[in-house]
């Protein structure tokens, strides 16, 4: 079994010498290494990308807008990932992002991941028939793991979730009363006994 | 009074790097400080009688159990070779976590002695290999095979039976990631299991040396020594693979050197230093001059460095001898500063290491800062303006930003990966082929080119914008964001000119590691030695936390 520490080395040199500068290799290094610690094919996609842009030509996207849309040809997912992570301040404001037409989506996702973790919200993205929750980089959730990963989407969604409670009031208030239970009941002599502070500020 | 911690343009100074001393921070003195209480054992022993054969050595506490486990092979003498182009090799070791069973020891002598080539799993934390001094070991099995002790002055010349020629980690070859170990407590400080594998090789080196003379001699062997097995340690070679380490961790090497420095300033801070303190300090220095005239070595450039060390610690000595009262306030600052004026820059450093030993509350604290979690700090802050990165580079990396790299000696050099062993070299960029596949580690020539690029940008600009249109110096924006928060995390030095002495790098962290006795074979590999004058295992319970400076070597 190969480590960690040789899967981000090994994608970091071949991303140069796929044509990436070293500061560009360095961030899929990270992204790949990640995608393998999900158990997602990070090393397969990245291979098979990088033999498909010895024969094919993809687009760089370095201005990311609400929506993007390749007619040409598909997007790389590197430029278009290391450009999501530097605007993510901005992207974030749009709430909502759409994308036309990307060359193996699951290395884009990999960096979305990443900038879950740096926003601090959870990223819901949408591709072709499929749904993937990115989990502030500390989990992958999705609906199709046993399948495999397209090399081409036509449409992705990306949705910024903003921090709220996964369950309702009722549900929250409901538990709660339960956990009270492992409450005790002060009585008088408890009140004034069992803080271990006086009953009022002034005395 | 409040002392400042030294300048990053003065100590990252490569000369000033490669003047560093092991002091009570190296890695090699907080391991056995943190293993002294580890119930130590010699699990396997099974050699044939020539040391040929499977040894395991562990140490327990509680649950948890380390286990070195060490192949000994025969080679023949035209196979022995120190550099990284071997393939055989006299022993090979690794660390496995928790107790081994047969099938492990099966599947590890199947890869193990391969090395490079071999796989290891996620149940070895580190892999090493060495070889037999056999000029050394020959003659101490002679020796005690005729009932007598070895040559005492051939055993100080050499130092150790052994050396190693490279100890790998961190998910090297299949080994277990760091992150799978990071949060256990007993190794809350740089390289610990790289030193634990070390020493416990070290206690192999006896046994085996033992075993090989009583079983050429039964009825008349004797074992070696304790006190000369105390004097020996393990040596080293270690060539440019250990360079390029200290650029690309520079969150790390920040946290090596500001723990240094922090102990420094506390140590000048203190106002009164008690009795007790000072004759420890005064101690250490005059049995350290032991360590200095047993310092041998063929380079002219170490023996210089090495003649200057020697002349300036005895005026140093005269000078506390004579002139100086430790009762005055803040002595140890006096001290540091009389050093700066009339010492080189190796007896400083020596001296500073020195100052730390009586303050265990100082250096303690200071050792579980001394790792990094790297990750933390990767992501660029693109947000920022371009007129931010260009006050850090000009704060920074003012001494950098003066060099001319239009000048031909100052490019001289390029960092490159060799095909062969994937190993970082260093060649002339004139002469040889392959700098168009540099290594990214020309930081001060790239710090230069970002900073000219971005003076023709707006100030407003955000560095995001600037990347869309310059990708071929991201590396470098990210590491100006990095020393932004760490002072210490760059050399403020050209890696690449004409002048660069390679071994400065090495040296620097050797030194953290806690090696003795540097002995440059050139500028680009050094020999060293490790647990020179340590407690041998079965005395770590109760050792003396000075025995660096009290050996006999």
């Amino acid at each position: 079994m190969k480590s960690l520490s040789e899967i981000e080395t090994t994608a970091k040199r071949a991303s140069k010498a796929a044509g990436f500068s070293w500061g560009e290799a360095e961030e899929i290094g990270k992204c790949i290494r990640q995608l393998e610690m999900f158990g997602l094919p990070g090393i397969k996609h990245l291979n098979s990308y990088f033999n498909d842009k010895k024969k094919n030509t993809y687009e760089n996207l370095s201005s990311i807008n609400q929506s993007n849309s390749s007619s040409l040809n598909p997007y790389c997912p590197i430029i278009l990932g290391i450009s999501f992570l530097d605007q993510l301040k901005i992207v974030e404001n749009f709430k909502k992002i759409y994308i036309s037409n990307i060359a193996y989506p699951i290395i884009f996702i990999s960096f979305l991941s990443r900038s879950s973790e740096i926003i601090g919200k959870k990223i819901n993205v949408k591709f072709d028939e499929k749904e993937i929750f990115l989990n502030l980089n500390v989990n992958i959730y999705s609906n199709f793991l046993n399948l495999e990963f397209p090399k081409n989407s036509k449409n992705i969604e990306i949705n910024f979730i903003e921090n709220k409670d996964n369950f309702n009031e009722d549900e929250w208030k409901s538990l709660y009363k339960l956990s009270e239970n492992t409450f005790v009941e002060e009585t008088d002599s408890l009140k004034k006994g069992a803080a271990g502070a006086g009953l009022t500020d002034n005395d | 009074m409040k002392v400042q911690l030294r300048d990053p343009n003065t100590i990252m100074k490569l000369s000033r790097l490669g003047s560093f001393h092991q002091s009570k921070l190296s890695f090699l003195r907080s391991f056995l400080n943190e293993f002294k209480d580890w119930e130590y054992k010699r699990d396997l022993f099974n050699l044939d009688r020539f040391g040929y054969g499977e040894a395991v050595y562990s140490f327990k506490k509680d649950k948890r159990t380390y286990s070195l486990v060490c192949f000994a092979n025969k080679i023949k003498d035209d196979e022995r070779s120190d550099r990284v182009i071997a393939t055989k090799w006299d022993a090979a070791f690794t660390l496995h976590d928790g107790v081994p069973t047969q099938k492990d020891i099966d599947r590890l002598k199947n890869e193990v002695p391969r090395q490079e080539v071999g796989r290891l799993s996620f149940k070895e934390l580190t892999l090493s290999r060495a070889n037999k001094s056999v000029r050394v070991f020959n003659h101490v099995v002679e020796r005690l095979s005729e009932g007598k002790q070895p040559d005492l002055e051939l055993l100080s010349n050499v130092g150790y039976l052994y050396r190693t020629t490279a100890v790998y980690g961190s998910g090297k070859f299949g080994l277990a990631d760091r992150f799978r170990i990071k949060n256990r407590e007993e190794i809350n400080g740089p390289f610990r299991l790289e030193m634990m594998l070390v020493y416990l090789v070290r206690q192999f080196t006896f046994d085996q040396v033992n075993h090989v003379a009583h079983h050429k001699n039964p009825s008349k062997s004797v074992v070696l020594d304790r006190k000369i097995c105390k004097n020996l340690g393990i040596g080293n070679s270690t060539g440019l693979g250990m360079a390029p380490f200290i650029v690309n961790h520079p969150t790390l090497l920040n946290n090596w050197v500001m723990s240094r420095e922090i102990a420094l300033k506390k140590i000048r801070e203190i106002k009164i230093v008690k009795k007790k303190d000072s004759v420890l300090f005064i101690d250490c220095l005059k049995k350290s001059l032991t360590n200095i005239t047993s310092w041998n070595t063929d380079s002219e450039y170490q023996q210089i460095k090495i003649k200057n060390l020697l002349k300036d610690i005895k005026k140093f000595i005269h000078f506390i001898d004579n002139n100086f009262d430790f009762e005055d306030e803040y002595p140890f600052n006096q001290i540091y500063l009389w050093l700066e004026e009339k010492a080189c820059e190796e007896c400083i450093e020596y001296v500073v290491s020195i100052m730390m030993e009586p303050y265990n509350e100082i250096t303690n604290p200071l050792v579980s800062q001394m790792s990094s979690e790297e990750d933390k700090y990767f992501t660029i802050p693109t947000n920022r303006t371009i007129k931010d990165l260009i006050n850090i580079i000009e704060k920074k990396y003012s001494n950098i930003l003066k060099i001319n790299f239009e000048k031909k000696q100052n490019t001289q050099n390029f960092w490159f990966i060799s095909k062969n062993k994937e190993e970082p070299r260093l060649a002339d960029r004139f002469k040889e082929g392959g700098s168009e596949l540099e290594q990214p580690l020309a930081i001060a020539r790239d710090v230069k080119k970002l900073h000219k690029k971005l003076l023709d940008m707006k100030n407003n600009s955000t560095v995001a914008e600037f990347l869309s249109k310059n990708s071929e110096l991201r590396h470098i924006v990210r590491r100006v964001f990095i020393v932004e928060k760490f002072p210490y995390s760059e050399i403020q030095d050209n890696t690449i000119g004409k002048n660069l002495m390679p071994i400065d790098m090495l040296r620097l962290k050797l030194s953290f590691f806690g090696a003795l006795k540097f002995d440059p074979r050139s500028d680009k590999w050094l020999r060293i030695c490790m647990f020179q004058g340590a407690p041998l295992p079965d005395e770590l319970k109760n050792y003396d936390e000075q025995w660096v400076y009290r050996s006999s070597n």
